[in-house]
């Protein structure tokens, strides 16, 4: 291969390491002597907790050691202004699935059996159980040792423009609720965490994680240990879309037992467990009131979002945010209001899944747009590309688009998906549905809130030419190490299997923030581009004085360092790097990357604020089967604005396992409790869907070229699967004329929506 | 405590002798004892297919089969299908093919298409879906696979696919 890998496909680094089995994830981890964790979780929804006997699980032979709340009691969480677990629950449990105690023995049957041997006297309380009863003044304080104690973690109100006016002033204004549900991450490979004592007194944390930072910083905090002592590693990661974004029992209690031990201690989830750790889609209640002008320009949204967040804040302070701040995005409003709260309740905690916080308004917005362009009996397409912004523009609230090619995306959704000649020409129960979306390339504004790099990247050039990366953001199987690896080769000539990437250890490598909303190729991309130009203009200079020509002159390309225009006069690029080490002592640098501040009429909206947006159009195709109620989608056709595809093998993978994970919710998922209690905690319960679920997914890739992203790359893996379950939903209506604004659309529902129709009709 | 029988297995073209419970699942067993760390824990109760391994060349859920019921019985797993020479053809695929996203789910994947492969060179876009039918992909949306699968399978059908 030659040239710049950028655009090119074929193999990632990575690549052969997951298709040999020979990737080791937490759980193929075995050190000497290593004991084994297993907790013992909470059977009520709210409870005080009496009295814990832990005596008979101690005696038992092979039993190292128990360990309870008040073990390790400092509280954590992943935004430091909502610190409110513990590792093991204090005084109360607010869940049922709630880790009480860890017990740890020779083996994990062992450490099982022990387990059920402890006994947990509670003192039942009412539990919290919805969004009503969240809201109502008589129900328990799920977190009643706050200082302002309250069901609601987070209310958040911004207004922009007048809204009422705007409402009075319209031709028609469109109100609808939607009731989006919870759903979870579902990722095969079960959270777990590898603690080991280091021989110099310090520890060492395998954990199967997407941010080392915040675990790193967090463990350390709750344990009372300098971070200097404390050392996290992400081996390879079974995929996370978010369910590993927070810290987890499972580092905190291995860590700890394992210094209390002097031994290594490894905790792996069970399946229950996992969908019980949860962190999934919040369940949210929406509110919609839309004012358009009889042409179809938006003149005011009104939007309100309450969300049932379970038992603890995660990322919730964000997500009510969230919940809000992309509904002008990619559209032109004349006014915009909305009013987001999340909710404590006793339920698993919620947070951030795949498209955090944006999925459900998403859902609601692209929905009431198509009942809006039916009432001005306009075409939802036309109705969206009337409302557009462009490239270089400001959404209502102040959030500042860079690149944008939206009007490119739906262009080709709608050209592939034959809309024009198609829609409402179907046979009945066919339709198609369109649905556009925005989504952020991380968060201009860490949760740290301090002005820190965000991602800091080494680039270290050995004298035999050997080129290592080191960054902090993890790869899920997203394929960030071949973004790394290629922006790096390009900018030395080189391929990117000639370059390796260290990643993810708190010890080796420099800090990012984790791999999570959409950041890494923004953030983490850019601060590697940075890096190897620094690097490359240490090896042309040595290059240039080795040939007598200036380091402009000079072109680095497949390997080698030549004389523009003359390949036969230079120097291959492994003796540019030991003319550099000679010249210099050593090649290498380092850079960081803080996204440029934007300048924002609204300066206290600072969640929201990316460096640049992504923009995704789909159409859905369904057919649906009135008598049995059965939806089966037929076919999508995606585009998404990704900026710039490093590598379109990867950013397809992305845009389709989105597409996937959209469908999913669209038809099948939803976390149901039961008096508190997860209905179905199984892979078999809750419907993943298999091959036999998904339809052909046709990806088109729309390129920008956003002015910040590195050589111009934005996200492609969230945004493309905000507008799958509404593109459903409008299909739907499409097809049989029933409007579904609560998913999952599953033949309940879709016959249940039928037969109101019908005695209505 | 079960009491621990002699189990004999070939596995990816071994003799292993064993001294385990016949209780055991093969997937503990491949795991712990034999160190092959390429079978995965998805669910251990069926549902995922992570922990697929082939048992006389049939695809088989290992978290599901104990091991004293597969006594003398060939086992591959994807340690076995690799070889010093090169990878599988089905590797080659979905490396080429950037079919594996996180690669939990993949072992049990390419066993399965292994499997295919040997019982049915020119299986049908129709037998690839319903031979993976049975393992669970949460990342890729299916499509990198089946562009994979495809590389492999359809050049042997002929004209008449």
């Amino acid at each position: 291969m030659s040239g710049s890998p950028v655009g090119a496909r074929g193999p990632k680094i990575d690549g052969r390491a997951r298709i040999t089995g020979a990737a080791r994830f937490v759980a193929d981890l075995k050190l000497p002597r290593m004991a084994h964790g297993a907790f013992v979780r909470s059977t009520h929804a709210h409870a005080r907790l009496r009295d814990i006997d832990v005596s008979a699980a101690r005696a038992m032979p092979g039993v190292l050691g128990v360990m309870v709340g008040a073990d390790l009691p400092r509280r954590y969480g992943a935004i430091p202004v909502a610190r409110d677990e513990t590792a093991l629950a204090v005084d109360k449990v607010r869940y049922i699935g709630e880790p009480i105690v860890c017990v740890v023995a020779v083996d994990l049957e062992l450490a099982r059996r022990a387990a059920a041997e402890v006994r947990v006297s509670y003192e039942p309380l009412p539990a919290v159980l919805g969004i009503d009863a969240a809201l109502d003044p008589t129900s328990p304080i799920v977190h009643d040792e706050a200082r302002k104690p309250s069901n609601t973690l987070r209310h958040v109100s911004q207004a922009f423009g007048d809204v009422d006016a705007e409402l009075a002033a319209s031709d028609v204004v469109v109100e609808a609720r939607y009731d989006y549900p919870g759903s979870t991450h579902a990722p095969l490979e079960a959270h777990g965490a590898l603690a080991a004592p280091d021989p110099d007194g310090g520890l060492t944390l395998w954990t199967s994680t997407q941010n080392v930072h915040y675990v790193h910083k967090d463990v350390a905090r709750v344990l009372g240990m300098d971070e200097r002592d404390l050392r996290v590693v992400k081996p390879a990661v079974g995929a996370g879309y978010g369910g590993k974004c927070d810290p987890f029992c499972t580092e905190l209690c291995a860590a700890h037992m394992a210094r209390t031990l002097g031994r290594p201690v490894r905790i792996v989830l069970s399946r229950e467990e996992v969908f019980l750790a949860h962190r999934g889609r919040h369940p949210t209640r929406m509110w919609m009131r839309m004012g358009l002008t009889r042409d179809g320009d938006i003149r005011a949204i009104d939007f309100k979002a309450w969300a049932d967040g379970g038992a603890y804040a995660s990322y919730g302070v964000v997500t009510s945010y969230y919940l809000g701040v992309f509904m002008g995005m990619p559209y032109r409003l004349g006014a915009y209001r909305f009013e987001a709260m999340r909710l404590y309740t006793n339920v698993p905690p919620c947070g951030p899944k795949r498209g955090h916080g944006a999925i459900q308004p998403r859902f609601a917005l692209e929905t009431h747009l198509d009942r809006a362009a039916e009432v001005l009996r306009m075409d939802p397409a036309s109705l969206r590309a009337r409302n557009f912004l462009g490239a270089d523009s400001e959404t209502i609230n102040g959030l500042r688009i860079t690149s944008n090619g939206v009007a490119a995306c739906m262009d080709a959704v709608l050209s592939a998906s034959g809309w024009h000649t198609r829609r409402g020409r179907l046979p009945r129960g066919r339709g198609l549905g369109l649905a556009v979306s925005a989504y952020m390339s991380g968060a201009l504004h860490g949760i740290h809130g301090d002005d820190l790099s965000q991602s800091v990247v080494s680039v270290r050039v050995d004298r035999n030419g050997a080129v290592t990366v080191f960054s902090g953001s993890a790869d899920l199987g997203q394929g960030s190490q071949q973004m790394l690896a290629t922006l790096v080769a390009d900018r030395l000539g080189l391929q990117p299997s000639d370059i390796r990437v260290v990643e993810a250890d708190t010890r080796l490598t420099p800090v990012d923030l984790g791999s999570y909303s959409s950041r890494v190729t923004m953030m983490a991309g850019n601060a590697a581009l940075q890096a190897a130009d620094a690097v490359r203009a240490q090896v042309l200079d040595a290059a240039a004085t080795q040939l007598g020509t200036a380091a402009s002159e000079l072109r680095l390309e497949d390997g080698r360092i030549h004389v523009a225009g003359d390949v036969s006069v230079g120097v291959s690029f492994v003796r540019a790097a030991q003319l550099a080490e000679a010249r210099l002592g050593a090649v290498g640098a380092t850079a960081g990357f803080r996204p440029p501040l934007q300048g924002s009429r609204h300066r206290r909206e600072s969640v929201g604020p990316s460096p640049a947006y992504s923009f995704t159009a789909q159409v859905a195709e369904v057919e649906v089967d009135e008598d049995t109620g059965v939806v089966r989608v037929v076919q999508v056709w995606v585009a998404h604005d990704c900026g710039r595809a490093l590598q379109p093998s990867i950013v397809e993978g992305q845009v389709e396992g989105c597409v996937a994970m959209g469908l999913g919710e669209a038809l099948h998922e939803e976390t149901v409790h039961r008096d508190g209690r997860l209905v179905a905690p199984s892979l078999l319960a809750y419907k993943v869907p298999t091959i036999h679920e998904t339809p052909p997914i046709e990806v088109t890739l729309v390129e920008t070229h956003d002015p910040i992203g590195p050589l111009g790359a934005k996200e492609c893996g969230e945004g493309p699967q905000l507008g799958t379950v509404p593109a459903v939903a409008n299909a739907i209506h499409d097809a049989i004329g029933i409007r579904l604004d609560a998913p999952p659309f599953t033949p309940e529902r879709v016959l249940r929506a039928l037969d109101a129709r019908g005695r209505a009709g | 405590m079960d009491d621990v029988v002699p189990v004999l297995l070939r596995v990816n073209g071994d003799d292993v002798r064993l001294h385990v419970p016949p209780t055991r699942t093969l997937l503990d067993v491949v795991r712990e004892d034999l160190d092959l760390c390429g079978t995965k824990h998805g669910c251990d109760v069926g549902e995922c297919g992570a922990c697929t391994v082939l048992l006389d060349g049939t695809p088989r859920l290992s978290c599901l089969t104990l091991v004293g019921t597969v006594e003398g019985r060939e086992v591959c797993t994807i340690e076995g299908i690799a070889t010093p020479a090169g990878l599988h053809p089905i590797q080659e695929a979905f490396d080429r093919r950037v079919a594996a996203q996180c690669g939990y789910c993949t072992p049990g994947i390419v066993l399965t298409l292994v499997a295919l492969r040997a019982r049915m060179p020119d299986a049908s876009p129709g037998h690839i879906r319903d031979a993976l039918g049975s393992n669970l992909c949460r990342c890729t949306g299916w499509g990198a696979i089946l562009r994979a699968a495809e590389d492999v399978f359809a050049p042997c059908r002929g004209g008449t696919a």
